[in-house]
């Protein structure tokens, strides 16, 4: 039973996954796309997150820090780069 | 126009310490679970340029003066330099040992050369990263 919904909400998120692409590549914004890309960082966490659990391993929690870590980075660079136009400042102006 | 970012600035002040956490865990990890000199070292990378991100070079630099190509080349040096001992012992080339000591306070330890030569590998990885995201961010 549990096995089923956790295969059941993989398949769920692996549709958002293909949704969020869409608005990826088509994005009317870039805003839009950072968005978007971030929130596929968020969704890939919880697919593993799940497959995890299906495989009944702890082996899998590395990665999901390391994807967390670099999502928020990334989504940071593309946020700073929409808004400034630089990404690393070779000083800041305040 | 004054850009306003102190939400950014104070998040990126703790977060920096959990990023530089994990990336020492995984260093130490590497022997019998993933992890290992490359990825500690990519992890410690993303940190400061974490900070590169959320701060500017000068400011930075002041906390950190390190020129990062010298800390690859360093890297290398410190990596290749642990196939010396194998030299001496009379040994096929870059030959690691590991032995276990006994330490007062925290017991039985096992204690390898691999260390070092993936300290090196951590180096180099630092080192090239940083250079990489700083060569292809700046302006002109």
């Amino acid at each position: 039973m549990i096995e089923k919904i956790l295969l059941i909400s993989l398949v769920l998120f692996m549709i958002a996954i293909a949704l969020l692409l869409y608005r990826v590549i088509v994005g009317p914004s870039m805003p839009d796309r950072a968005i978007g890309l971030d929130t596929i960082g968020v969704n890939l966490i919880s697919s593993i997150a799940i497959v995890s659990i299906l495989l009944k391993t702890k082996a899998f929690l590395e990665a999901i820090l390391i994807l967390g870590i670099l999502a928020f980075i990334g989504t940071i660079a593309f946020s700073k780069y929409i808004e400034r136009g630089v990404i690393v400042e070779r000083k800041s102006n305040r | 126009m004054k850009i306003n970012d102190v939400i950014l600035r104070t998040v990126v002040k703790a977060v920096v310490f959990i990023i530089l956490t994990l990336g020492v865990y995984l260093f130490f990890a590497g022997h019998n679970a993933p992890g290992g000199g490359f990825i500690g070292g990519l992890v410690l990378g993303s940190a400061v340029v974490l900070l590169y991100l959320t701060y500017d070079i000068e400011t930075v630099h002041k906390g950190m003066p390190f020129d990062f190509k010298k800390v690859a080349a360093f890297g290398v040096l410190l990596a290749t330099g642990t196939a010396i001992g194998s030299i001496f012992f009379n040994v096929p080339f870059l030959t690691q040992a590991a032995r276990e000591f006994h330490f007062p306070l925290l017991g039985e330890t096992h204690l390898s050369t691999v260390m070092i030569f993936e300290a090196g590998v951590a180096l180099t990885v630092i080192g090239t990263l940083v250079t990489i995201i700083l060569s292809i961010s700046e302006d002109e």
